[in-house]
């Protein structure tokens, strides 16, 4: 009991739900003006490349029927504006936990009947980032009931779980010392809202999966392969903690 | 598949000064990475980048590898005429691309 007093007023991770951080602030807020300037540049942007080869890959037929997205789900703009704010999500069939990336993989493997799309490749960046850039301007919005609590535990769990040899878990980072400098990166609250983005380090676009990745050896951590169920679990804590936050596909990162 | 994303203003006045920018997506390979197993990654960039305004060269660009992945550059230019700008470029692959826009120039 009194190790849990000690637990709530050191983590709050006592309490059922943890805290969001206040005032919540994008990661662009964090970012110095010539990479919060190249975000806000719809053309200078590199991640609008990644966009504007989502937008043909959407038109493009693929598969065995010769199916596109496009001929299921028309205009993007319209179909799929909102989706990225409601992803991780419970996926009705499977009941299984998935993002936006294996939203859009099911398409491609029980609609379009095509073969799968690697992780991380450009690909599967381009058409999540065209599918998110739909939502920009909307705020995250899941659901962390149901067949979603269970996921949501994990995520948290792991949340404030300390790792890898400097001992160190998210919350270390992203609430007890956002805004604060770590070598040359100011150090964000660590949100979602924005991918994939475009990091400059990278010099490409990339999924959150790949800034876990950044994030987990950072700390010297064992890093999980893409896709794996507890980056799913992080990413559903990660977009309830930042519910509120508009999207801003595709972010620019140094 | 070499994609690029050009940007001018769909109309202009004759005479008036206009900007034109294009971003191109290339890894522009330095050729000083590593694969995962130790091979030197061949350097790969767009050396030559060249703009037509209807025809006639207006702009040209050299890169080299100190430029970064997907190069964006922009540049100036007179609207005289309506018609055509097109970008054309070859990386030291010898892979080409090009890329068009409209513009309609008034008065
Ligand atoms: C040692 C400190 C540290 C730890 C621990 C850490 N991070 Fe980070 N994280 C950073 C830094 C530095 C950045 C880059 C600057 C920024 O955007 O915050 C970053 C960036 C991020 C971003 C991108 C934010 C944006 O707007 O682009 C996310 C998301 C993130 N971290 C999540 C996590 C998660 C999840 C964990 C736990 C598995 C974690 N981080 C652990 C330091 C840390
Ligand atoms: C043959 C028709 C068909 C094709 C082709 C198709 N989809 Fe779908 N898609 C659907 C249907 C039907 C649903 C909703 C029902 C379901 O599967 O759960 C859906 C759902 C989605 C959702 C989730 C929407 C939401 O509100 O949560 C996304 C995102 C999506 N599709 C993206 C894509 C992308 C990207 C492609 C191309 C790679 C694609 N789809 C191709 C039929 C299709």
């Amino acid at each position: 009991m009194t190790a849990c007093l000690l637990a709530i007023v050191i983590l709050a991770a006592c309490s059922t739900q943890a805290a969001q951080p206040v005032p919540l602030k994008s990661g662009v807020e964090f970012a110095s003006a010539d990479v919060r300037s190249l975000q806000q540049d719809d053309f200078a942007n590199p991640g609008m490349l990644w966009v504007t080869r989502g937008a043909k890959l959407w038109l493009e037929p693929a598969g065995s029927d010769g199916k596109a997205c496009g001929t299921c789900h028309g205009d993007a703009n319209r179909s799929m504006k909102g989706v990225a704010s409601r992803y991780p999500r419970i996926d009705s069939v499977s009941t299984g936990l998935i993002n936006l990336e294996g939203r859009i993989q099911q398409c491609r493997e029980r609609r379009q009947h095509a073969p799968l799309m690697a992780y991380e490749s450009d690909e599967l960046l381009a058409l999540t980032a065209y599918v998110a850039s739909q939502s920009r301007g909307i705020p995250v919005n899941v659901e962390i009931d149901g067949f979603h609590r269970a996921h949501f535990e994990r995520g948290r769990a792991m949340y404030y779980q300390r790792v890898g040899q400097m001992n160190l878990a998210c919350t270390n980072c992203h609430d007890a010392n956002w805004s604060k400098k770590l070598g040359a990166e100011t150090v964000s609250q660590g949100h979602g809202n924005a991918y994939p983005i475009y990091r400059l380090e990278w010099q490409a676009a990339g999924s959150l999966q790949r800034r876990f990745r950044s994030c987990l050896s950072g700390v010297r951590a064992e890093m999980f392969p893409y896709g794996a169920a507890e980056y799913l679990d992080l990413e559903l804590y990660l977009a309830w903690r930042g519910q509120g936050l508009a999207i801003e596909t595709p972010g620019v990162r140094r | 598949m070499s994609l690029a994303r050009i940007q001018v203003p769909p109309s202009a006045k004759r005479g008036e000064v206009i900007e034109v920018r294009i971003a191109i997506q290339h890894a522009m390979e330095a050729g000083f990475r590593y694969d995962n197993n130790g091979r030197t990654i061949p350097k790969n960039v767009i050396n030559t980048l060249v703009a037509r305004y209807n025809g006639t060269e207006v702009f040209r660009a050299e890169l080299g590898s100190g430029i970064s992945a997907n190069p964006y550059l922009q540049f100036f230019m007179t609207a005289e005429a309506s018609g055509d700008i097109e970008f054309s470029w070859v990386d030291d692959a010898g892979e080409r691309g090009s890329e068009r826009a409209a513009i309609v120039v008034v008065g």
